[in-house]
This record gives C-alpha cells, structure tokens and sequence, in this order.
C-alpha cells in the first residue's frame, strides 16, 4: 500500500527583506496528527501555505509520496485545506460547497451524492443541506468546510487555524471532533494554531516555531514537561525561569539556594559557571509542603504575597529570599482550590528534581 | 441621581423606530412631491389626448398606447417599436461592455497603493466633471475623418477611404460607454476592495480552472457590486438621448430622443407622457429580469 509520507526539504521563504522561514526540515509520517504551533509571525502560516501550493518556497523541496511537488499548483496536489476564514462559496448552498472538488474533478453525479452525504454524516451537518453559508453560524461554516476538504479524498489535510475564531466552549468541543475524524479517515492533518492548549489537546505531534525555524518537534507530553529552550518553556502554559549557574552535574545554583537536578546531559556537559538558559519548572509542580511533610532537598522557605481565584486552582504568588547578596526571588505556584494559604503566610515549597527542566537557551 | 445619556437613547434601536419617521420625513416629502406624484400624474397623462396647439385634452382612452405600437390613421407601422427596441438593445449593450471593460479596471486599480488608487479615481471621475453636451462635442470632433482614430481603422480597413468613425453606432457606442464607465467602475472596484481572496484560493485548492475559479471564486462573491453597477449603468442608459442624437448623426432615433420631441416640437403631451411611462416599465421589467436571472443564485 502506498504511504503518503510528506517530506520537506531545506524550506527557505523570504518576503522582502524579511526571512519567514529559515531551512525548514520536517519529515510527517502517513495518518499523524501534527501541529505547527507557533506566536503570529513565526512563519507557520506560511510552511503551510507552501505546502498547499499558495506559496513558492524561495529554496528547498516539499515531496509527497517520494514526488516532489513543490512546482505543482494547488489544484494538482493531492492535499486540501481548511481555510481560516472558512472561505464558503457564498453563493452556493451547503452540499454544493462539499460537491465543488467532485465536481471539478467531473466525478459522475450519483458518486457525488453518496460521498457528500456520507461526509455530511460524519461531521453531523445532514440538516444542513440545503442552507447557504450565509445563515451558517461559525461552528456550522467550520463544518462544511473540513467536510468541503475532506470529501475529496485528500493524502494530507492541511488546517489553518480553523477554530481560532469561535468561542471557548465550542472550540474545545470541535477539538475532539477534529481529532475523532482525523481518526476515523486515517489521514495526516497537519494544522496550525497559536493555541498551545488546542495544540497538546489534539495532536500526535507537535512543531514549535519561532522566527521562522522549527525550535521544538515531539510529542504534546515532551515539549509540554521537556521544553528545550526558555521560548518554548513561557510559550507553553505558565512557567517559572530560575536564572541557574553551574555547581556540580547535578547540582544548580540559584538565587534562593542550591538545587538537586536529575542528570541532564546537557548540564552535565556544561563548563562550571554560568549554564544553559536557566531552569524551568512548572507552577503546578512546585508542592506546598503540609505540616510534617519533609523531603531530603530542594525545600525552600516563602512567604505567600497574593493569591488569585482562578476557578479550579489557586494561583499563589510566593516570596523567596535571596542567599547571600541575591535578590528575592517570586514564583507563582498552584494549588488545588481547597488548600487555603492566605497572604503572609509562611510556607516551605519543594521542587521535585524530576520536574526541574535545563533549558537551552 | 440618575444621568440621562441623551446620544445614547437618540441611537437605539428602539427610539430610532419611533423617530424613524420624523427622521426619513423630510426625504420621504421630497421624494413623494416631486417623484411620486409627477410620475403618476405622467401616467395618467399619458391616457390623455392632445388638444389643439398643444393643449390637453382629458378625454381617456388607450390612443396613445395604440399609436405607440404603431397604429396611426395611416395603418400600421414599427417605427415606434423599432425605436423601443433600439433603445434597449444600445442600453443593454452599453452595461454589458461598461461590466466587461470596468471589471479589469476595477481590479487594476484595486491593486495600486492609497495615493495611486485617489489618483486614478480622479482621473476617471474628471470627464464626469465636464458638460454631457461638451464632452460628447469632443468626441464627435476626435472621431472626424481626419482625426487619428480614424486614420487607424482605416489603415486596418475597418472602414473604406473617406468614411469616418462618425456619424454612426461605432460613436454613439463609444460615447455612451465612455460617459458610463466611471458610474460602473465605482461599484465594481468597491466588491473588488472586499473579495475574500480565501475563497479563490478554496477554489483552486479544489480543483477548478481558472475559469471555474473566476465564475465562483470571484464572480460569486461581486456579484452585489455587478447588480449595482448594472443599475447604475442600465437606467441611465435608457434614457440617453443627447448622445446618440450628437454621434449617430440622425439616423439614431432613441425613446430618449421620442419623447424630447413630444414635450418638444410636437407639443404632444400626452403621447410622451405614454412613451415615458412605458420608458420605465421597460427598466423596472430590464432590473427585475436581470436580478432573477442573473442574481438568483446569489443572495
């Protein structure tokens, strides 16, 4: 069976003056789930476009199949795309959006009934079928359009930031459709988004862009605990940066102390000193330690500042004095909303070796 | 103490209802003086009879309406509908070629940068300025034998030696496009300005041709920009006279020109009162065919 492996090649792309991507080198195994996540302007977009056809990469391949396609116009590649906009044919109803690619590809018409249908089926639209786009609300319009794409069959589904206009709730709920029908057809999707939390949601795979290069490529779980560099540490989620100087190869000193690590080659490879891009480690993995709790290490005294409500956590902003002539330092940390710690509070936070993340750069 | 915010209730919605017609009144008045009741006193004219030296006469019957068809003491003849038919075909004729050469320029312009584009707006919109009569008086003397156009239609033998572009259709087309274009332009750059270029790009993502591609990824979404171009074109058009009367050189008698004469020399009233009324039925029937035809499957 032919696998429909996409590979891209040394991508270069610059508009003007500006470089929007820098080498890109992605390799996306048939059936995956990968997303490009990325701020505005990291030139995710962009590779996307490329890929579609949109867009001519200035240097380097993309090559689907073992072909290269990089000189084929959109309507010659087998690969469709979810347009951010929806782009909907106003003036056409919505099985005729569905029907547009079978018709253009002159597919015979009771071929194209049958495959609409079912694509109307799988993305719970049937009782649309005969509404323009017009009357469409955004949930609905984000329907036709995977359907108007997915319809045709194609080797790669591309996604422009297709939920990034509608609201929380329907986002998170067209999050585990997208991923149920990207399991159902068994076809690659490769999607952009700035949405870090729909990013870990929905993908097997995960490319952190920034300024036009891939910094991070693995899975929702790795770049979440594992991020490489301090970028990708703040872009995903909330994060404390410790500005970190080099002790032993498993031992960190930092404004409040001295920190145990788990062995990291890249810390232990280090010259003594000044390391790497600092440590990071997540506010929900700092631990506010209860009476008579005690570990060997890595406890530390802080007074709590402020908290703040957030719903399902409390988010604490705690005070930790500086060793020597360093300066205090604040770190916010969670806890679950029915631990209470009031400002003033004296507490001992500990920090788990294993969450301690070296940052690169 | 409580704090009115008068702007604020001027604006709703609901006060808006209420005042609306306090609002639109003043319009309303004016358009009911001046256009709706001239336009029905003209069609009640028009089943009036012409009374000596010009007089009216208001005996009613269906007189006019026969002698508009062609039926007079002398039997029947077509020249009246023949006129009628011209008229609609030279309108007709017009929009399609001011669509067909505004669409370019629409885009063209389109895709100049802020100053360039008020620029070329003023340049198209500058003819405008000038006198109907003026501008049409140019055209008549660009278009002589000895003038260069007609020098080069003659070079590619469009026309036999000492034939001129003018008098003739050739003119009155060129004339009436001319004055129209801008009125068509505007619209058509206004959709061009608004296309979603997503949708082209969805297009051509799925397969379809350029062809394909124009027709529904960018037709489709001008299409209120086409039927308001074509308004602004269509009615216009219909009612020119002082064009084909200048650059089709007397052989081009339009409804326009009809009806001049009757309020004019004829002193016939009431006969011009039918051939206007049926003037506008003829473009209120040209719009609604239009939009059913060419609108229907655009909202």
């Amino acid at each position: 069976m032919k696998s429909f492996d996409l590979q891209v090649k040394n991508v270069s792309k610059s508009f003007g003056e500006k470089a929007v991507l820098k080498g890109i080198d992605v390799f996306i195994k048939d059936g995956q789930f990968v997303t490009l996540l990325g701020p505005s302007g990291c030139g995710k977009t962009t590779l996307l476009r490329i890929i579609a056809g949109f867009e001519k990469a200035d240097a380097g391949e993309v090559i689907l199949s073992g072909e290269v396609i990089s000189n084929k116009s959109p309507a010659h590649r087998p690969i469709n795309t979810v347009f951010q906009s929806y782009a909907l044919f106003p003036h056409l109803n919505v099985f005729n959006n569905i029907a547009f690619g079978l018709k253009s590809h002159k597919v015979p018409k009771d071929e194209i009934e049958k495959r609409v249908n079912a694509m109307m089926e799988m993305v719970n639209i049937v009782d649309l079928k005969n509404e323009m786009p017009a009357t469409l609300s955004g949930g609905q319009k984000q329907r036709v359009a995977l359907a108007r794409a997915l319809v045709n069959e194609p080797d790669i589904l591309l996604l422009d930031e297709p939920l990034s206009a509608l609201d929380a709730n329907l986002r998170k709920k067209l999050q585990v459709e997208l991923k149920e029908v990207q399991k159902k057809t068994d076809t690659t999707f490769i999607m952009v988004t700035h949405d870090q939390d729909e990013a870990i949601a929905v993908s097997d795979r995960v490319l952190v862009m920034y300024k036009g290069a891939i910094v991070q490529d693995g899975t929702p779980e790795d770049v979440y605990e594992h991020p490489v560099n301090r970028f990708v540490a703040t872009f995903m989620g909330e994060c404390n940066i410790l500005e970190s100087e080099r002790v032993t190869d498993k031992l960190a000193k930092v404004a409040f102390g001295e920190l145990v690590l788990e062995k990291d080659p890249q810390w232990a490879a280090a010259p003594e000193g000044k390391c790497c891009g600092g440590i990071a480690i997540r506010m929900e993995d700092i631990h506010v330690c209860t009476a008579g709790e005690n570990f060997d290490n890595n406890v530390f005294d802080a007074r709590i500042l402020e908290r703040i409500f957030r719903g399902d956590y409390w988010e604490l902003i705690a005070e930790l004095p500086g060793v020597g002539n360093a300066e205090s330092l604040k770190l916010r940390v969670m806890t679950d909303p029915d631990e209470i710690y009031n400002p003033g509070d004296q507490v001992k936070l500990y920090m788990e070796p294993q969450y301690l993340q070296v940052l690169a750069d | 103490m409580q704090t009115e915010v008068f702007e604020g209730k001027l604006t709703t919605r609901a006060r808006m209802r209420k005042f609306g017609v306090l609002l639109t009144g003043p319009g309303m008045l004016w358009l009911i003086v001046f256009l709706l009741l001239p336009t029905a006193f003209l069609m009640v004219l028009a089943f009036a009879q012409r009374g000596s030296y010009g007089s009216i006469n208001w005996d009613f019957s269906i007189e006019n309406l026969r002698r508009l068809v062609g039926f007079s003491s002398f039997g029947w003849s077509p020249d009246n509908l023949l006129i009628l038919w011209r008229s609609l075909k030279i309108a007709v004729i017009t929009t399609v070629l001011c669509i067909a050469f505004g669409l370019p320029m629409a885009f063209w312009i389109a895709n100049h940068g802020k100053t360039m584009r008020a620029f070329l707006f003023a340049l198209i919109m500058v003819p405008s300025c000038t006198n109907l009569v003026i501008r049409t008086s140019a055209w008549m003397t660009l278009l002589g034998p000895d003038m260069f156009p007609a020098e080069i239609a003659r070079f590619f033998g469009i026309i036999a030696e000492g034939e001129s572009l003018y008098p003739g259709s050739f003119a009155v087309y060129i004339g009436m496009v001319s004055s129209m274009l801008p009125f068509a332009v505007l619209p058509l750059y206004t959709s061009v300005e608004r296309l979603d270029w997503g949708v082209v790009e969805a297009s051509r993502d799925l397969y379809a041709g350029p062809l394909r591609t124009f027709y529904h990824g960018i037709l489709s979404q001008m299409m209120p920009g086409i039927v308001a171009s074509v308004i602004l074109t269509l009615v216009p058009s219909l009612g020119m006279y002082v064009i084909s009367d200048l650059l089709g050189g007397g052989k081009y008698m339009l409804i326009g020109n009809l009806i001049q004469q009757q309020f004019g020399a004829a002193m016939d009233w009431p006969f011009g009162a039918m051939l206007g009324s049926v003037l506008i039925i003829c473009s209120v029937i040209s719009l609604v065919i239009f939009q059913r035809v060419g609108g229907k499957n655009f909202v």
